[in-house]
């Protein structure tokens, strides 16, 4: 492991409205010897949507089982919603760790039913109620009172969102929550996020797939080999790598634009009609600009902003796939 | 923002709330009624089979009160809870604590309780109660049927004890009552083991074929005489010792023992399975 780890300032604005999760050194090295997390400093700030991202077996859900005090540290420290202590604010958090589990003959409603009563802050009285809205809001009061074990993959992955929304949460924990889910279910899932992260509540939410949440997170951390690459907000994130400029242009007019692009300090390659480059750290805007001027008759132009995947293949000189 | 309710509810009622969540998941599922309804049928076969027979067929077997059935239907209470006692207690007590904590590992609900959160002292002394309200459940389902089947078939009468004396009805009640209870009591023991094993592993039907090898290992080495020196330590030394109950001055001393025994095997096996539980990594 030769990457080293590139991290940004992660909090944008100065007042720090103190952090959901933060991690300082924070490692595992299981008894197998595999060192499933290596040192990573979390930043999820209060209000974020963050995406914690990487491939498989990079070390996100062990990661969360710290976070949340089911795996002991080898050593390090975190912070659950500034408490040392994940059992004392733990109320205040929904989590899905490594997809649902319930009990496979007990309904779906039955089984939140089994959550609710165990969580010893809860009111009992209102335990329907908020049952129902929960169940509700993941659109499975339909099926609430068939068993677990009949429901689909997707029912099931409903169900495990709607036990973290059983009750009002400042933060919740949803580690590969669209796991198992069709197109339209991640659509809906993203739109939950969206919601819940409207109405205050931050969300940590992991994947192994950079583009199924990607867009609605406001903060992105990725993980490779149990290693920290990157974190901070999107834009920082976004403006990382290099842009490309791609120009179509008519006929005969190759060489010309090749030219004035040249002129412009950029290294140009052609591909019949299109030209490409680097943008480096060239205005956009110029491009057609400078074209126009020279009488080129522009049919196409594109920024080409790298995608998250290409950002990680370029710190970590390999594709997203499991990597152990 | 913060707790959008206030604490709701005193820490016991708290406690209770999960307790009984518990109780309704380990008794009103149906492999363990099943369980129940096996245990419960052996009075009723004991019975018949004693009704159609008369006698003969275990006359001067096993111990006296097998003998005494047919003239007395409180001995089926007994002599049912005999018969359950080498096998199938141990086999019902293996399946129920074996289960506890291994079967929410397996079904992945654990790392859900304990993100709840509950603490897990908390859920180690739901998942004991829960268990050992199984067990209580199993030898009581046994007694229920035997006293009924025992009192259609044979009639209930004062009772005469293995010493040959006497004793009323209602005393001799009494003190069939008071071997179910012994027997309810010898089982604690192994409900401690098996909620250990059950810390253990992510495989619930480990841990209870484990609690049940125990126990069996447990009968065999209590007939090698070679190691007569453990045998009073041993988890099933004592289990028998509910006879006692049925002579007319019963030994204190020796069902004291037994009693303490079983403290002894609660005490190692509920502190191993507290201290593994507490300090394990939850994976599953
Ligand atoms: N209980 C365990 N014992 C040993 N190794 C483990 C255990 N759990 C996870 N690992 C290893 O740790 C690494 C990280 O796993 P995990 O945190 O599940 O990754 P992710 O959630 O990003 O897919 C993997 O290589 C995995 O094989
Ligand atoms: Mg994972």
């Amino acid at each position: 492991m030769t990457a080293p780890a590139t991290v940004v300032p992660a909090v944008t604005s100065p007042v720090t409205a103190g952090t959901a999760v933060r991690t300082q050194g924070l490692t595992k090295r299981f008894r197998s010897g595999q060192v499933a997390v290596d040192g990573i400093d979390l930043l999820v700030p209060r209000g974020a949507v963050y995406g914690f991202l990487g491939p498989n077996g990079s070390g996100k859900t062990t990661t969360i089982r710290m976070i949340l005090g089911l795996v002991r540290p080898t050593s390090g420290q975190a912070w659950l919603l500034d408490s040392p202590n994940p059992a004392d604010v733990l109320p205040r958090v929904g989590a899905l760790v490594e997809g649902p589990g319930f009990h496979p003959y007990l309904t779906g409603r039955a089984n939140l039913a089994r959550l609710d009563a165990a969580d010893q802050t809860s009111d009992a009285r209102t335990a329907d109620r908020r049952a129902s809205e929960a169940l509700e809001r993941v659109g499975l009061l339909a099926a609430e009172g068939k068993p677990y074990r009949q429901y689909s993959l997707g029912m099931k992955q409903r169900l495990g969102l709607a036990a973290a929304l059983l009750r009002r949460r400042d933060l919740l924990v949803l580690d590969e929550p669209t796991n198992g889910l069709d197109p339209q279910g991640t659509r809906e899932v993203r739109l939950l996020i969206r919601e819940l992260a409207q109405a205050g509540t931050t969300v940590l939410v992991s994947s192994h797939l950079l583009g199924e949440i990607e867009q609605v997170c406001t903060h992105i951390g990725i993980m490779s080999r149990g290693r920290l690459l990157l974190q901070g907000p999107r834009d920082v994130i976004d403006s990382r790598g290099v842009a490309r400029v791609a120009v179509t242009v008519a006929p005969g007019h190759v060489a010309t634009a090749a030219g004035v692009l040249r002129v412009l300090g950029l290294d140009v390659s052609i591909e019949e009609l299109t030209l490409g480059a680097e943008l480096g750290t060239l205005a956009p805007a110029r491009i057609p600009e400078a074209l126009v001027h020279a009488g080129v008759d522009v049919t196409g132009f594109e920024v080409r902003r790298p995608s998250l995947e290409q950002v990680f293949v370029e710190l970590t000189g390999e594709g997203f796939d499991v990597a152990r | 923002m913060s707790l959008a309710e206030a604490p709701a509810q005193s820490t016991a009622a708290a406690y209770w709330r999960l307790q009984r969540s518990e109780l309704r998941l380990v008794l009103g599922r149906r492999r363990n009624l099943v369980l129940l309804l096996g245990l419960a049928a052996v009075p009723l076969l004991l019975g018949l089979v004693l009704f159609f027979t008369q006698d003969t067929a275990l006359d001067g077997q096993g111990p006296a009160f097998l003998g005494r059935v047919t003239g007395n239907g409180l001995f089926l209470v007994v002599a049912s809870v005999f018969l359950c006692l080498p096998f199938l207690l141990p086999l019902t007590i293996g399946i129920a604590s074996g289960d506890a904590i291994a079967g929410e590992a397996s079904a992945g609900t654990l790392r859900y309780l304990l993100t709840v959160p509950v603490g897990r002292t908390r859920l180690l002394l739901v998942k004991a109660v829960g268990a050992l309200a199984f067990a209580a459940a199993a030898v009581a389902s046994i007694a229920v049927v035997g006293l009924i089947a025992g009192a259609a078939l044979f009639g209930v009468h004062d009772v005469t004890l293995l010493s040959g004396d006497t004793v009323s009805l209602g005393a001799g009640a009494l003190r069939v009552l008071a071997v179910v209870v012994y027997v309810g009591l010898s089982l604690t023991g192994l409900v401690a083991v098996g909620l250990f094993f059950s810390t253990l592993t992510e495989v619930p039907v480990g841990a209870m074929a484990a609690t049940v090898v125990v126990a069996i290992v447990s009968g065999v080495l209590d007939t090698i005489p070679a190691l007569s020196a453990i045998h009073p330590a041993l988890l099933t030394h004592h289990w028998l010792d509910f006879a006692e109950f049925l002579r007319i001055e019963p030994d204190w001393g020796v069902i004291g023992g037994g009693l303490a025994v079983q403290a002894a095997w609660v005490a190692i096996f509920g502190a191993l399975a507290w201290s593994r539980f507490t300090t394990a990594d939850v994976t599953s």
